[in-house]
């Protein structure tokens, strides 16, 4: 369970401020899984790196199954765009997704015991003594997110984790996130720039508004649980549903194209 | 195969026979034939005379040299991990750094006298920076996402220092090692030079002013061999420390 309220972000440089996120209220339900969609530059990074405790909020409060948030919270995992750099380099894969497990002082047997089951729940049995570097950039993507499901938490933090893999490999990760969502029953905040993976992955899907950003409007995903990319895409009500979100994000975009300047100041507060 | 070894071997190989051919006939007192200084070689370097001087000269350079990088990786770390601590101590740093190390003989030998413990401290007064500057540098350029992903695992403390910081500074700090090892060599000749009973520099000097210079410049080949080899040794240490870096950068350039 997620909740945050009133949540408010100002950076402060010298005398210049940029408010890049003004109030945002939402709740994830334990096991739910939701998407945040918003026009590029919205303070979505933002708004993750302050829920995942990276970040001290100017205002408002970010609650993890019950406890307030104050620097990354236990069984909070968190899967990064920049696979690339989010993966230590001097290790192989297995050491990557031990490391955490380590940290957690669980015994050398059962962190063996994880990290076998979850790369063989990403598919990649056999790699384990590869560096990250060595794997194909889909591969690396999936090692982050093996070491997010090794580390068995309860909500996992997602920040456009396929933006810079190419198509087919998306779809491929998109129904592994769903697959593993639905067999972990873990919470899930999937955060994207796509409409359609947000559409497709999401059982709620809430719609950012341009910087200072506040919850635009939200969508309950009217698509039945099992859902593949041939048909879910094909479903009428997919495209209605798309169709909304595009809307509501058109509109986000129109009224920043209004809101003099700010736009040029987003892009330093949207890291 | 052959090409790289011929590659590598041919420039020495060329220095060599143009020095043995061109002072073949030389009459010069101060450079005498290098058939005369590999003769002197031969007969100077013997075991118990590399026992008793080329010895305590790498014990001197071995000592000074890992302490100069203990005390430099340590606080470097400590300096690059905290942007208030490295505000305050930079252009400290720098100052010291920019002081040429050999100035620094006369000053310690007051407060340190001329034994061993001078020789060290010298050595390890001119190391320390290289090796300082480089892992500030190192711990500061640590990856941010790499930096939030260990954050948000919760790995912290001495698991932070050992699997994030160390690591990621450690190219840097083995470049700053490199520069360390020659000046650690250039600092143990020349701390034994100013004083001291025994010694690859004192010999030298020794050789130098009783006249026996094909023995002096067999002292000298000898450095210059001793270079050679330390560096070569540092450079395999690095390929096995570093392989993943070396590794990385090729998959990027690559990509």
């Amino acid at each position: 369970m997620l909740e945050v309220k009133g949540l408010r972000k100002v950076y402060r440089s010298g005398s210049r401020e940029v408010e890049a996120l003004r109030d945002l209220t939402f709740t994830v339900a334990a096991g739910e899984l939701v998407c945040l969609v918003g026009p590029s530059g919205c303070g979505k990074t933002t708004l993750l790196r302050c829920v995942a405790g990276l970040l001290d909020p100017t205002g408002g409060t970010v609650t993890v199954d019950g406890t307030p948030v104050a620097g990354p919270p236990p069984g909070m995992a968190v899967v990064f765009q920049e696979y690339g750099r989010s993966l230590f380099p001097w290790m192989t894969v297995r050491d990557n997704v031990e490391l955490p497990l380590r940290q957690k002082k669980l015994p050398r047997a059962r962190r063996r015991e994880l990290v076998a089951e979850a790369l063989s729940a990403v598919g990649l049995e056999g790699t384990e003594s590869a560096y990250p570097w060595q794997l194909s950039g889909g591969m690396q993507q999936r090692v982050a997110i093996a070491r997010a499901v090794a580390y068995e938490p309860t909500t996992l933090l997602m920040d456009e984790p396929f933006a810079a893999v190419d198509a087919q490999t998306r779809a491929d990760l998109e129904d592994l996130v769903r697959a593993l969502w639905q067999r972990l029953g873990v919470t899930i905040l999937f955060v994207t720039h796509d409409i359609d993976e947000a559409v497709y992955l999401g059982q709620r899907v809430l719609m950012l508004s341009a910087s200072p950003t506040v919850v635009q409007d939200e969508l309950t995903v009217d698509l039945p649980a099992e859902r593949d990319q041939l048909h879910t895409r094909a479903d009428p009500r997919f495209t209605a549903q798309r169709t909304r979100v595009y809307e509501q994000i058109q509109k986000a975009k129109l009224r920043r194209g209004n809101a003099s300047g700010a736009a040029g100041e987003l892009s330093s507060a949207d890291r | 195969m052959i090409k790289r070894l011929l590659l590598v071997l041919g420039l020495p190989v060329v220095l060599f026979v143009t020095w043995y051919a061109a002072s073949a006939s030389s009459e010069n007192f101060y450079a005498p034939p290098l058939r005369q200084i590999l003769a002197a070689f031969a007969d100077t370097w013997t075991p118990a005379r590399l026992r008793a001087d080329v010895l305590p000269s790498l014990a001197r350079l071995g000592t000074g040299y890992l302490l100069a990088a203990l005390i430099g990786v340590a606080a470097g770390i400590a300096i690059g991990a905290s942007p208030r601590l490295r505000a305050a101590a930079e252009p400290v740093l720098e100052f010291f750094r920019a002081i040429p190390p050999p100035v620094l003989v006369p000053v310690i030998m007051l407060f340190a006298g001329i034994g061993n413990g001078m020789k060290v401290i010298v050595i390890v007064s001119g190391c320390v920076w290289p090796v300082l500057l480089n892992t500030v540098e190192g711990v500061r350029a640590t990856d941010g996402v790499l930096s939030d992903t260990a954050r948000a695992y919760r790995i912290t403390g001495p698991a932070r220092l050992r699997y994030l910081l160390l690591p990621a500074a450690s190219p840097q700090i083995v470049a700053g090692l490199r520069q360390a090892l020659s000046i650690a060599i250039i600092l143990m000749v020349i701390s034994e030079m100013f004083a001291a009973s025994n010694g690859l520099g004192f010999t030298i000097v020794q050789f130098q002013r009783s006249f026996a210079i094909p023995e002096m410049w067999s002292g000298i080949i000898l450095l210059g061999l001793l270079g050679f080899g330390l560096s070569e040794l540092f450079r395999l240490a690095e390929r096995s420390v570093l392989a993943w870096y070396h590794g990385l950068r090729d998959a990027q350039r690559r990509s």
